[in-house]
């Protein structure tokens, strides 16, 4: 769809707006605590407008910028995976059935599917990386055999408005994935839209605006009615000239042409008893991360034992008991279970669902609190596989 | 009676995060630690499956575990309908407060699911169970799924350990098998007291000795992982080919449809790839340490 807008700042207003109207519950960056997290955007005051970032191993600091960019920040704290996949809700509730003379009559139970708020979602200000995730759980929970209900509720429909990135953090390497720092415009796996709006936000001398394309129907109908002037081709230019910068910035990079086959070979490597000498075991690389899928489930219960729920929670391969059946778990060790996350994000994820399981968002190397880099790991690993380097590109 | 009304109804998988309910209407103690749970579905609708299918079982309250059918899988949708069987030994809170409920206590079914032994593969060549303590009870529907059709098949082998005779699963079960449907039962025991007749030694040791056509025949083989992974070098050892040989796998489940992650063994997802799986894929998985 080779349709370019140029929406003022003051357009930025009028589009959460016309989001709420349609009645969008819009989420996108804002400002809690000193950090930039996905959060409900009820208007544009709500964007962490002038606030960047400074991303690295180990380190995320808020950083004023010296203009008044509205997307001027890397991946935000946290990304947009809870909005489709919550860190924790109800499956279903159960209650025990009572006879006439309100006792617990042996053992009856009845059991109701939850059914969650079904508010279409508008994401605002998602980001290539977060995009591209948000593709990869479609394929996980929503493409399967058998499906997370409620995730597949919650993405239906969502409205997407993607915001290319024109400032990448130390930590970022999403150039090197191909997953951004522009998005692209169609989703790899099923050629559907990947958006419905793309922004990119343009800050030169004295001037501040949004190249706004359209990726769908349903983003024209949202952009005519918000008073966007008509753009040109110089405009897409000035748009990818954002994003080849952003590229060109990044300093970590996976080389994707190798990773798979060399984490597969790498199963024995003594790297691992190096990593898990730094790995705390901790699990934020994968609460941060935007595609790591893995959940348990708690049975929460009354004190009398009459109602019962079943809640579905985030979960981690990086704790003891996510391996656990009779006997212990099956990955006791903390480099058994470092690799099993480093090999599933990089190899066996591809074997499983055609693609790689990382998108180069880079918050597992910003939250580990040892700095373990999985850029620097990967690298170590290629290093050690015995495997042979790939050819130099002409 | 051949009216479409008189079909036994198969309820459908439905919403398979949401458990069925299933009465109890028997708890069996097959051995010290070890019980048979024999179940009613409450709505009528029998649970159809295949041998080598699990289900989630829920216990309201306390929590769900996964636990592989050992039932009869025609029994259950033939007139009257069998109950569903599991059976199960009594090692954590979940399994303790199933096998201690008593009958008409309702628990929560969820699945099947997984992958089934497919045992008509091995038609026309000879079968070799190998198993060892409660790795019996996945094998047993499949060990009747042959029995139903013995003619198809050659020799049936039933090697199986134990840790002590005590231990020793559907002990006269195994003898009818012998007695009645020509099947080859050896038993060896990892311990026995004094005075105790019986083979003592590991089941590998059978294979090792076991009368079968190697070349034409089909194992099948569950038990713990580390039984699992020396008796499938040994069949493979003895001739059996690697893609003849089919082992039940076991890890940590939370959904048994794949979503949750818990059961992954490098590219698998155990609950819905397996958890029965060729020995060519599994190989090269067991023989790396904590993956």
């Amino acid at each position: 769809m080779d349709d370019i807008r140029i929406l003022q700042p003051s357009g930025l207003d009028a589009l959460v707006g016309e989001l709420r109207a349609r009645g969008f519950r819009v989420v996108g960056p804002t400002l809690r605590g000193d950090a930039i997290v996905t959060g409900e955007i009820r208007a544009v005051s709500d964007l962490p407008r002038g606030m960047g970032d400074s991303q690295d191993a180990k380190t995320y600091r808020l950083r004023p910028r010296d203009d008044e960019a509205y997307f001027g920040f890397a991946a935000p704290a946290q990304s947009s995976k809870p909005v489709f996949f919550p860190a924790e809700e109800v499956v279903w509730r159960g209650r025990r059935d009572h006879d006439d003379g309100g006792r617990f009559s042996g053992g009856q139970f009845t059991v109701e599917r939850d059914t969650p708020d079904a508010a279409p979602i508008a994401l605002l200000g998602v980001r290539s990386c977060d995009l591209r995730a948000v593709q990869i759980q479609d394929k996980v929970l929503a493409d399967r055999a058998h499906v997370d209900a409620h995730y597949v509720g919650r993405r239906d429909g969502a409205f997407v408005v993607a915001v290319a990135c024109s400032d990448p953090a130390a930590s970022c390497f999403c150039a090197s994935m191909g997953t951004g720092p522009r998005p692209s415009a169609t989703s790899r796996e099923t050629g559907e839209p990947s958006y419905d709006l793309l922004l990119t936000e343009i800050l030169a001398a004295g001037d501040h605006h949004f190249v706004m394309e359209i990726g769908t129907d349903r983003g024209r109908e949202v952009a005519d009615e918000i008073g966007s002037s008509i753009g040109h081709s110089a405009d897409r230019d000035d748009a990818i000239a954002v994003t080849d910068d952003a590229a060109a910035r990044q300093s970590r990079a996976i080389d994707t042409t190798t990773v798979h086959d060399v984490l597969r070979a790498s199963a024995e490597s003594s790297r691992w008893e190096d990593v898990a000498s730094r790995c705390l075991a901790c699990t934020n690389c994968t609460l941060v991360c935007p595609t790591c899928f893995c959940t348990t489930v708690q049975d929460v219960s009354d004190l009398a034992g009459d109602s019962a729920e079943r809640h579905r929670v985030w979960d981690s391969c990086f704790s003891e008991s996510f391996s656990y059946i009779h006997g212990g778990p099956t990955r006791e060790s903390t480099k058994a279970r470092y690799r099993q996350w480093i090999t599933h994000k990089l190899s066996s994820w591809e074997d499983q669902f055609g693609m790689l399981g990382c998108v180069g968002c880079g918050r597992c190397i910003t939250w580990c609190p040892a700095g373990i880099d999985i850029t620097e790991e990967a690298a170590a690993l290629a290093r050690m596989s015995g495997l042979p380097a790939p050819a130099a590109t002409t | 009676m051949s009216t479409a009304a008189a079909e036994p109804r198969i309820a459908d998988a439905g919403d398979p995060m949401v458990p069925r309910r299933f009465a109890i209407s028997r708890v069996r103690q097959d051995t010290r630690d070890t019980f048979t749970l024999l179940l009613d579905p409450v709505d009528g609708e029998p649970l159809a499956f295949r041998a080598g299918q699990f289900t989630m079982l829920h216990s309201f309250g306390v929590g769900e575990v996964p636990i592989s059918i050992s039932g009869d899988p025609a029994a259950a949708l033939a007139e009257g309908g069998a109950p569903l069987e599991h059976t199960i030994r009594d090692v954590g809170a979940v399994t303790h407060a199933l096998v201690h409920a008593s009958p008409g206590t309702e628990i929560g079914v969820r699945g099947p699911f997984g992958t089934s032994w497919d045992v008509d593969d091995a038609a026309g060549g000879d079968v070799v169970f190998v198993t060892g303590g409660i790795g019996l009870a996945p094998l047993r529907p499949a060990i009747l799924d042959v029995l139903r059709e013995r003619d198809r098949y050659g020799k049936v082998l039933l090697l199986y350990g134990s840790r002590t005779p005590d231990d020793i699963l559907f002990g006269h079960e195994m003898h009818r098998w012998a007695d009645l449907n020509d099947v080859n039962v050896q038993m060896a025991v990892d311990n026995a007291p004094y005075g105790y007749t019986g083979k003592v030694g590991f089941v590998t040791e059978l294979i090792a000795r076991a009368g079968f056509n190697p070349r034409a025949s089909w194992a099948f083989v569950c038990g713990p992982e580390v039984m699992m992974r020396s008796a499938a070098s040994a069949l493979a050892g003895r001739g059996v080919p690697a893609s003849h040989i089919r082992l039940s796998m076991e890890r940590s489940m939370k959904c048994g449809i794949g979503l949750c992650g818990h059961c992954q063994l490098r590219d698998l997802f155990i609950c819905v790839d397996g958890p029965v799986l060729d020995y060519p894929r599994l190989e090269p998985l067991m023989s790396v340490r904590e993956l």
